[in-house]
């Protein structure tokens, strides 16, 4: 099967088009952002502060890398479990955020969201964390840096392999167990 | 001899349960416990002559001393070669799940996995980004001793220098406001004394995604095997693609409340080939890998045939009103390894 190629920052109807099981390649800029940076994030729209980055066609990628070693950009760098960001998700969706990866299964809100303001939920492989750091090519951590690992970081990546879990449509590549 | 033994039954105890819970740069953790155990001094232990820079004697009886120094070493050593590299029996149960996995997704993933172990180790790049929380499995001789810093704070310099020096990522953090420890302490440490004057330590970096998606339960008695059998696949079930399918399935059943989860998470230092000694044990483990593997959660969770590499299973009796069960859920990176002194 031949994967789609996705250009960030993604628009809506590139949104549309993609299905539950789709391959996809992500190439341009994408935000690592996980748990604390997340509840961060809540609460500065809480107060009506700005976020650290535009989340309108935005990809946000749930990680926390290990530090790049001499000579790399990054160290290893898979997902992390996505259903933990499911109480802050939804509202980010609502606010443009395009595309969240990470791994596992999500809520019925989370999913809600995506069919209400069109967006989509990707996979990448959970342990494959070496071999997707090769994907990446630039790292630079843009807020929270005291979170250390769960700083948010914005990451250049170069044709990144995922999978359509979730799309807008309320396509699910998961089999029911 | 047998001042030795009132020294040894005094003071070790006291020591682990002293030790276990401190930490260098992270005060606030379990302040209050460490508090309430009153210090003991080995220095006026009666009776103990230190003879030479490797052995402690008292009348006939002597010590064998490990230099922390040493101990520190090899286990910074362990750490790094664990972080990088996949076991090789996990390495095998990776490699014939893709020949037998039916899905074509699938077999992608396994294919992933493989090449991921192959290019971390070539690299050094660690296997997986969540380099865990530090789990130590100590057996160490009651006739072994480690010179310096002791056992328990030689563990924790080990795992800071390795994680700083190996770039591998922290992980811990206090459980309240979040924040970062900034050196993935504190370690885990379950410590056996037994016989003799060796020190085996076995080391098992244990992910956040697996880790999250395991379970405890007390039965009661009359809940039985088929109780057992169902609260596993129960537990896998509900962990879906969560914990980086295809998974290891530790299983603890007896023991008390705590010690369930800590001999489900033992039976996740047993090699995938090596068969369980436990005959019943053994059964139940066949029972439920093949009931496991016929959940269509698959590798990656997309599906298939092999979502599970293997089922390892510990026994140990537990009080007659209880039938405790932890189930210890172990992720495709499934690292671990072992250094003996
Ligand atoms: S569950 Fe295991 S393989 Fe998956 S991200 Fe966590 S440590 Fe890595």
């Amino acid at each position: 099967m031949s994967a789609i190629h996705l250009t960030t920052p993604l628009h809506y109807e590139d949104l549309q088009k993609l299905k539950a099981g789709d391959r996809v390649t992500l190439s341009g800029i994408i935000f690592a952002a996980r748990d604390v940076a997340h509840r961060r994030m809540i609460e500065a729209l809480d107060r009506g502060a700005p976020l650290p980055f535009e989340l309108d066609g935005a990809v946000i990628y749930y990680v926390g890398p290990t530090p790049p070693p001499p000579g790399l950009p990054i160290g290893s760098a898979g997902p992390t479990t996505s259903y933990r960001m499911d109480a802050y998700a939804p509202r980010l969706y609502a606010l443009g955020l395009a595309a969240s990866m990470g791994k596992g299964k999500r809520s019925a809100e989370l999913r809600a969201a995506l069919q209400k303001y069109g967006g989509v939920y990707l996979g990448a492989t959970g342990g494959a964390a070496a071999l997707l750091a090769r994907h990446i090519t630039a790292a630079e951590v843009i807020a929270y840096p005291e979170l250390g690992p769960e700083a948010i970081r914005r990451l250049t990546v170069d044709k990144f392999p995922a999978i359509v879990i979730y799309d807008a449509h309320g396509g699910d590549v998961f089999p029911p167990i | 001899m047998m001042f030795l033994c009132r020294w040894l039954t005094r003071a070790c105890p006291q020591t682990f349960f002293d030790r276990a819970h401190l930490s260098a740069g992270t005060p606030w953790i379990d302040a209050g416990l460490s508090s309430l155990m009153p210090a003991v001094s080995h220095s006026d232990s009666p009776g103990i002559k230190k003879e030479s820079a490797n052995s402690l004697s008292y009348e006939d009886f002597t010590m064998r001393i490990i230099s922390a120094e040493r101990l520190r070493q090899a286990v910074e050593a362990l750490i790094l070669s664990v972080s990088r590299s996949l076991p090789s029996d996990v390495r095998a149960a990776l490699q014939s799940a893709l020949a037998e996995e039916s899905s074509v997704q699938g077999r992608e993933i396994l294919r992933q996995l493989l090449a991921n172990a192959d290019y971390a180790e070539a690299t050094g790049l660690p296997l997986c980004q969540d380099t865990g929380t530090a789990v130590f499995f100590v057996e160490m001789g009651e006739d072994a001793r480690i010179d310096g810093a002791g056992l328990q704070a030689t563990l924790e310099t080990a795992t800071r220098n390795a994680y700083a020096s190996g770039y591998l990522r922290n992980s811990m953090c206090h459980p309240l406001t979040r924040a970062n420890t900034g050196d993935n302490t504190p370690i885990s440490l379950h410590l056996d004394l037994v016989a003799g004057d060796g020190l085996r330590i076995r080391f098992l970096p244990k992910g956040g995604g697996a880790e999250n998606m395991s379970r405890c339960a007390m039965f009661a008695p009359s809940r039985g095997i088929s109780g057992i059998r169902d609260f596993v696949l129960d537990t896998v079930r509900q962990a879906g693609p969560n914990p980086c399918p295809p998974i290891i399935v530790g299983v603890g059943v007896g023991g008390t409340f705590d010690l369930a989860p800590t001999i489900a998470k033992k039976a996740l230092l047993m090699p995938l080939d090596m068969p369980n000694p436990d005959p019943d044990a053994a059964a139940l483990e066949a029972e439920l890998l093949d009931a496991i593997n016929r959940m269509p959660i698959g590798p990656g969770g997309l599906g298939g045939t092999r979502t599970c590499l293997g089922v390892r299973l510990l026994l140990r009796p537990c009080h007659i009103a209880s039938l405790p069960v932890a189930v210890n859920i172990q992720c495709n990176a499934a690292r671990r390894g072992e250094i003996c002194l």
